[in-house]
């Protein structure tokens, strides 16, 4: 069973938001996601001030099996990205909701945070 | 779907499942780059179950087999001996390849891909009903591939006595047969080691002797990358049905001095005649990003298509194989999502015994 943390959200194409105050947000993407993807090993990161909308693909995650896209949760500017992936994209397997975080967005439209998925309803999402 | 005698083992490994052709094999056991590494540097060891084994019985079964495989069963002489070959069609396409073994006189034995178990079974059964021979498939038997540096010496663990004695003096492409045991100094990796064919029931505990020994599980996700890096061909992405050997970096395997009169040999001359169009190349991709089947490639010659691609854990870069132009070389450029990546071409295979090969870096 995969690891949801209380402390933050969700969103169904399995990206993690973490709130940390004045409308800035750390994403990332969940332990389920990374566990399904695989070894990680290479990590395309945004531009630091490119502005995306809610659910623009805005990094690409490549593991062994597979490229997929990370999308935006929100709508905002991208302020600054994880650069310790460059050299360690396995940081995402190893530490999902930690080390392993992508990139941290300055949102333009806090009422999009109301459609992100609580802890609970990610985990439902997982056992269907 | 199908299951390998080795179904429950994987699962108290930790294996994560996938399909393969109708069979739920294990992709991975948690970290497909450590299997990776792990054979590489030590040994490892495949469920390879879900491969199809036939033997060809009969007064015609060389006679049937120069007929059948482009490679030429006149190599095969003394018993044990293995032989890569390709089957084709009438235009000259690839069916399926294959390891095929010399056992005696009046019986081979021929080790084929599973996703195209039916169809190689039905060409079989066509192409044979002209000659005296049987074919029989070999459900009962379980397939364990042990590969890497440290391979044989742990595989061999598992033997005493005579049979020992054998195994330890196969050369390379060698196979040695005692009844239902058959272990075969070949694989898919670019490492030495077995390919060790039992009966189903006796898998599990060789399995666990293994284990025992340190050889570490890897899925099916680290064989990919392990032939890739070797320059082996897979069969349904580096050729299939629709192209020839001659333009699948398996021109070597096709043996045409003679006037033997294989399937597909009038193709494959007038292709010769009409001069061969691409070749099978591998390349290195120079800066970061991944290589993936079905990009296109961009060369001074013309354009082609990576046919496998992935990422090398040997050598730290993206490595694909790719169809382009025979005549292009040097420096090419890849689409990856919109963008050209840049790419050197090389010849294969990549990584031989643990090591970069010459030219690959």
């Amino acid at each position: 069973m995969s690891e949801i943390p209380a402390e933050l959200l969700y969103r169904e194409s399995h990206e993690w938001v973490r709130d940390e105050g004045n409308g800035v947000l750390v994403v990332g993407i969940s332990d389920h996601a990374q566990a399904a993807l695989g070894d990680m090993v290479y990590i395309e990161l945004p531009e630091p001030g490119m502005s995306y909308e809610q659910g623009d693909a805005c990094a690409v995650v490549e593991s062994v099996k597979a490229a997929s896209d990370a999308y935006a949760p929100v709508t905002g500017e991208i302020i600054e990205v994880n650069g310790a992936l460059e050299d360690a994209p396995e940081l995402v397997n190893n530490d999902p909701y930690g080390d392993g975080w992508l990139f941290m967005v300055q949102m333009s439209i806090p009422d999009e945070m109301e459609g992100l998925l609580t802890p609970e309803a990610y985990a439902d999402l997982q056992d269907d | 779907m199908r299951k390998t005698p080795l179904h429950d083992a994987h699962l108290a490994a930790g294996a994560r499942m996938v399909d393969f052709s109708g069979w739920e094999m294990p992709i991975n056991y948690g970290s497909q780059i450590e299997e990776h590494n792990h054979v590489r540097n030590s040994a490892g060891m495949f469920d390879v179950s879900h491969m199809t084994v036939v033997d060809v019985q009969g007064d015609q079964a060389r006679a049937f087999l120069s007929k059948l495989l482009a490679n030429d069963v006149v190599k095969l002489q003394t018993p044990g001996k293995a032989l890569y070959s390709c089957m084709l069609n009438e235009a000259g396409g690839v069916i399926d390849d294959m390891i095929a073994y010399f056992i005696s006189e009046n019986w081979f034995r021929l080790v084929v891909n599973a996703a195209t178990r039916d169809k190689g079974l039905a060409w079989l059964e066509r192409q044979g009903a002209a000659f005296s021979i049987a074919v029989t498939e070999h459900h009962e038997l379980a397939v364990i591939a042990v590969q890497g540096p440290k391979a044989r010496d742990k595989a061999q663990t598992l033997f005493s006595g005579s049979q020992l004695a054998a195994i330890n003096e196969l050369k390379p492409f060698t196979a040695y047969s005692d009844y239902d045991l058959f272990v075969a100094r070949t694989g898919y990796t670019g490492e030495d080691g077995y390919e060790i064919l039992m009966p189903a029931g006796e898998a599990t505990d060789f399995w666990n002797r293994l284990q025992a020994e340190g050889v570490a599980p890897c899925g099916l996700g680290a064989r990919d990358t392990l032939r890739l890096e070797a320059g082996m061909n897979l069969y349904g992405q580096d050729m299939d049905e629709d192209v020839t050997p001659l333009v699948s970096g398996l021109g070597w395997t096709v043996a045409m001095k003679d006037d033997r009169q294989f399937i597909g040999r009038q193709a494959l001359e007038q292709q010769k005649r009409e001069g061969i169009p691409q070749k099978l190349a591998g390349l290195v991709l120079e800066g970061r990003g991944v290589l993936r089947p079905g990009q296109t490639v961009v060369t001074e010659a013309g354009e082609g298509v990576t046919t496998s691609g992935g990422f090398s854990p040997t050598l730290q870069r993206a490595i694909a194989l790719a169809r382009i132009p025979v005549r292009a070389e040097g420096a090419c450029d890849v689409e990856i999502r919109g963008k050209y990546l840049q790419a050197r071409i090389v010849k294969p295979p990549f990584v031989r015994n643990g090591k970069p090969c010459d030219g690959i870096l």
